[in-house]
């Protein structure tokens, strides 16, 4: 067991997660091995960002557990949950959209410095040392992400591209271990959608993240993740390699099968 | 990685408001120095003097207007930390403002018999109001900003009412007196003793900041306006401005970017109420008096107000916002009611017999709309020009932009806003059975932990 | 409902419910010169009856804020001032019609027969148009902004009241018979009666027009999902308009009936009435018209007893002190379990 647990970044035992009786998420185990690409897919309303809610903190966990790096931290506050290592990004881009880019970075950076608030009054040597060197990373962040040319811009007035990647930025800023990615491709079109996907191989392989992605998009499942892990109504129905996972007759059932078919 | 480092050290970023500060601000800040110094310096001369005429003719603002308006500029910047920065409605600002100058009369007045020095008291008053701003804070800052906005003004409302009522406390259980009077009751404290430096000169033995000497005290309050702007500009440009700014944006995602919001909020609170007990202290001992009077919940709004006006969160604007509310309030309105009452009790005279309407246009005053005043401009500033006078420039885009969501105040594309909406009308019904009636998704979850 | 299961679910309330109960008594009661009168215990029936009538007053305000805020999530802070504008009505139509004290009862009754509904439809018509002209425009701002919105809507309408009836109360003539109609078990007057005759059947009638009517209906489904509701053919602004219609002649009928029962009008009943009410739509649950109601009632026994027992001085901290328990205990208020209610 403590040989396995050294290989997982995250591990989940039987977590659920109940509103009013209806259940979102039923009783799932989910592991994630270091330094792999993992999907976390499923048809609309499968319960996929429940799940990730409840491993970022945002939801309390009904009941069940969650390990990062064998420590438990079911039930931890957003707030907490990156301080122990996980970063994300959402769904829907949430940016603070007022902020310049370098600024987003920067909050993301917040909870590495260390400058207390009355020391911003007096701003002795080691706050300004402390400043310039979070704006340097920043800036190294951007330049990872080539945005340091618009590193001024309002994150608002970004093109959608490039808000996508600013807040991968912003995420990676809080020297995660584990990076969340909620439907990185939404409204991508096809090239964007390529050129991401081999963006986010390369942050794995450079920054040495392990990176949990939840997908619509098959064909971005298929083409980039090790590990795949179907979830419908609430319920893990098939995990694998994306061969076998695509081969799994209860997936084509539940998600091929339905709505998606549109999709392709 | 390749560290881009050529510009890296620089000190753009971090001072990128400093430096705007620098480029337009210092002067304008030099500018106010100068010009009050010279005002408050001659005054008197000039108003009897060389400019006598002027004066006669223009609503120039008296000394003790000055120093209004500048001791509301320190409320307004310390709600604006509040307000501005942190973006938590607070309606009962004057709360913090009846603790700095509670605190003052109670140390510093015969009430109780103590007589400590302004200066140390006014630390025990910041530390009073911090203190309370952080005991209120506490558990009210996990509920919704309209919620919040009501408890605020609740307790807002309280403070006054208990300096009214704790006059006559019988403490005879505890083997104290029958009617312990602790905060003067109806009848307020008075006097409180001023702020005073031994240092002899032509104004006597002693130099004294209060009404006596309101020029002093003008200078005292100039002084301590411009100290409590450049902590606020510093506290701006730092982590925890940042920290403010993100949970102002998008509270859910400025804890998944490791914020502790809750901490960072009373932070915010405390602060702003210590501004607030600060100014309390300079106003209970310039006044010498202070009565629960002084405190209603229309001193929280006009504070309100003056941010409103100038632009929330940018600080030359709340500054402006201050002075001019101030100035209209003390100056202009008294001066063209000199105009205008007369004439319009005229016409009340001479109107036929109307019941009540007849007494009223007799005895107008035009002073005493100075809250339909307040009225419009909240209400028209809120439609036409939200971002204030003068805006912080991102905030101007972003009131004037589409698609902004009914909390969030980051307007999104309406590409993405479709695929969000799409998204959440799956996944975050699951999430509202029990929640929130304002139809916010259920990502917005941070507080549903607690309370469930 | 399963008493013993709802006391469960609802300890942490009554627990704070019991310590401000222990508080008042022990203010009550140890400190006589706060309470004047303690002694009285066997007048604890009339006291909680005259909470009720008063509740039902606070109840028709507290109505208004629910409504909206069913509808809007906004709190319509000039709701307040609509009603306090409700009792400055009253009593302009009191001078108008020239009523005195000794004005027979025939005439006062017909007086008030064109009055109060002259006054609601006013008072309606002003709300509406506080909608039109300040929060439909901010409808797709941040809710803070239409809040602030709001704030300068209550001030201008509280000044419109000082200006109209000048700064201080003013006096109307008591109108009502003093008359004790019941001296047992509780005593009840003409003035009694006359408050229920008018708060009640518009309770009811309003309970009757959101849960029955097509308009009520629409004012459900637009309060549930607007954009849905516009989907399905509602016209939501004239929903919108509706609702704040009703809100505005509940509170301007309540300014009238408080007017005549408190035999004066003055501009900062808006403000304290205003909090009453507020407290109470959120102590029944915001949103929640049965709630609203009961929790008037509730706030009126309250003050009621506070005012006799303890001193009407004290009454602001009583209320906002239960405010700020519910919204942090239980900001979903007492009756959340049920939602159907909601308008």
């Amino acid at each position: 067991m403590t040989a396995l647990a050294t290989d997982l970044v995250l591990s989940t035992r039987g977590i659920r997660k109940e509103f009013g009786g209806l259940v979102a998420v039923s009783d799932i185990d989910f592991d994630i091995p270091r330094h792999s690409i993992v999907s976390l897919i499923g048809p609309n309303g499968a319960g996929k960002t429940t799940f990730f809610n409840m491993i970022t903190g945002l939801y309390k966990p009904t009941a069940g557990r969650i390990e990062l790096n064998g420590k438990e931290i079911t039930g931890a506050k957003p707030h907490q949950v990156v301080r122990a290592g996980i970063g994300r990004t959402f769904q829907n881009i949430r940016l603070f959209g007022n902020m310049t880019a370098v600024e987003n970075v920067l909050v993301g950076l917040h909870h590495t410095l260390k400058g207390h608030w009355w020391e911003a009054i007096y701003r002795p040597r080691s706050l300004l040392r402390e400043e310039d060197r979070a704006l340097e990373r920043a800036r190294e962040l951007l330049a990872l992400m080539n945005l340091l040319p618009r590193q001024d811009d309002y994150a608002r007035n970004l093109p959608y591209g490039d808000q996508r990647r600013l807040e991968i930025a912003r995420a990676l800023a809080t020297d995660c271990k584990l990076l969340l990615l909620d439907e990185p491709t939404a409204g991508m079109n096809p090239n964007e959608t390529l050129e991401l996907t081999e963006f986010v191989r390369s942050v794995r392989d450079r920054l040495g993240v392990t990176i949990l992605l939840i997908e619509h998009d098959m064909k971005v499942v298929m083409g980039i993740s090790e590990r795949v892990t179907v979830l419908d109504h609430g319920e893990k129905i098939a995990e694998g390699t994306p061969a076998e996972v695509r081969a799994n007759p209860r997936v084509i059932e539940a998600y091929l099968g339905r709505g998606a078919a549109g999709h392709g | 990685m390749t560290a881009i480092s050529s510009t890296a050290g620089g000190p753009t970023a971090r001072f990128r408001g400093m430096l705007a500060d620098r480029d337009g601000q210092l002067r304008i800040v030099l500018v106010l120095i100068v010009a009050t110094i010279v005002y408050g310096a001659f005054y008197n001369d000039l108003r009897q003097g060389a400019l006598r005429p002027l004066f006669e003719a223009l609503p120039m603002p008296s000394v003790n207007v000055l120093i209004v308006m500048f001791y509301y500029a320190i409320l307004a910047l310390g709600l604006n930390i509040v307000v501005g920065f942190a973006g938590l409605l607070d309606l009962g600002y004057v709360a913090f403002y009846v603790f700095g100058a509670y605190t003052t009369a109670f140390l510093a007045s015969p009430l109780h018999g103590i007589s400590i020095p302004w200066w140390f008291v006014v630390i025990a008053a910041v530390g009073v109001a911090a203190l309370a701003g952080v005991l209120l804070g506490a558990p009210t800052l996990r509920l919704r900003g309209d919620y919040l906005a009501i408890v605020t003004l609740g307790f807002g409302e309280i403070m006054p009412v208990l300096a009214r009522n704790l006059d006559n406390i019988d403490l005879s259980a505890f083997g104290g007196p029958k009617d312990f009077n602790l905060t003067g009751g109806n009848i307020g404290v008075n006097p409180i003793d001023a702020p005073v430096l031994p240092i002899p000169g032509p104004w006597g033995d002693e130099l004294v900041f209060s009404n006596r000497n309101p020029v002093a005290a003008l200078y005292l309050i100039l002084a301590l306006m411009l100290l409590v702007f450049a902590i606020c500009v510093r506290l701006r440009d730092s982590r925890l401005g940042r920290a403010w700014m993100a949970i102002r944006e998008d509270e859910t995602a400025a804890a998944s970017m490791g914020i502790d919001t809750v901490s960072t909020k009373l932070l915010a609170f405390g602060l702003g109420a210590s501004f607030s007990g600060f100014t309390g202290a300079f106003f209970g001992a310039y006044s010498t008096a202070i009565f629960p009077e002084s405190f209603n919940f229309a001193v929280s709004i006009s504070i309100l107000i003056m941010i409103i006006l100038g632009g929330m969160g940018s600080l030359r604007g709340v500054v402006l916002g201050a002075f001019v509310i101030r100035y209209v309030n003390d100056a202009l309105l008294p001066y063209l009611g000199g105009f205008v009452d007369e004439p319009v009790r005229a016409v009340g005279a001479a109107l036929p017999e109307i019941p009540i309407l007849k007494d009223r246009i007799e005895a107008f005053t035009l002073t005493s709309y100075n809250y339909l005043l307040y009225g419009v401009i909240l209400a028209v500033m809120m439609i036409k020009r939200p971002e204030g006078l003068l805006p912080v420039a991102a905030r101007k885009a972003e009131l004037h932009g589409e698609g902004v969501a009914t909390e969030a105040t980051f307007g999104t594309s309406g590409e993405v806003a479709q695929a969000a909406t799409d998204f959440e009308a799956a996944e975050g019904h699951l999430a509202t059975p029990e929640s929130r009636p304002d139809g916010t998704d259920g990502t917005d979850g941070t507080d549903r932990g607690d309370r469930a | 409902m399963n008493v013993a299961a709802w006391l469960a679910r609802n300890s942490r309330l009554l627990i704070v419910l019991i310590a401000i109960a222990a508080v008042l008594a022990l203010f009550g009661t140890s400190v006589p010169i706060w309470g004047g009168c303690t002694a009285a215990l066997d007048r604890c029936a009339d006291v909680v009856a005259i909470g009720v009538f008063q509740g039902m007053i606070v109840a028709l305000v507290a109505l208004g804020y629910t409504l909206v805020y069913g509808i809007l999530q906004l709190i319509n802070f000039a709701n307040g001032s609509v009603f306090m504008l409700g009792s400055v009505a009253a009593l302009l139509g009191v001078e108008i019609f020239g009523l005195t004290s000794d004005s027979p009862a025939a005439s006062v009754i017909l007086a008030f027969a064109v009055i109060l509904p002259v006054t609601m439809a006013i008072t309606a018509g002003l709300n509406a148009g506080i909608e039109r002209v300040a929060y439909r425009p901010l409808r797709r701002a941040p809710t803070l902004a239409t809040l602030i919105s709001a704030i300068g809507m209550d001030f201008i309408l509280q000044n419109v009241g000082q200006i109209i009836i000048g700064p201080s109360p003013v006096s109307l003539p008591s109108l009502l018979p003093n008359d004790v109609i019941l001296a047992e078990p509780v005593v009840i007057k003409v003035s009694h009666l006359f408050v229920t005759g008018i708060t009640l059947p518009l309770l009811l009638g309003l309970m009757w027009f959101v849960r029955t009517t097509r308009q009520g209906k629409a004012m459900r489904a637009t309060a549930q999902d607007r954009e849905a509701a516009g989907l399905m053919g509602i016209d939501v602004n004239r929903t919108i308009s509706l609702t704040f219609l009703l809100a505005g002649a509940l509170a301007g009928g309540a300014g009238v009936i408080v007017a005549l029962y408190n035999g004066s009008a003055w501009w900062q009943y808006g403000f304290s009435y205003g909090l009453l009410a507020f407290t109470a739509a959120v102590f029944g649950g915001i949103g929640n018209l049965l709630g609203a109601a009961v929790g008037g009632i509730f706030l009126g026994i309250l003050i009621s007893l506070n005012a006799f027992y303890v001193d009407p001085r004290w009454q602001e901290v009583v209320v906002f002190g239960i405010l700020v328990l519910v919204l942090i205990f239980r900001p979903t208020g007492l009756f959340a379990e049920k939602q159907s209610e909601r308008a």
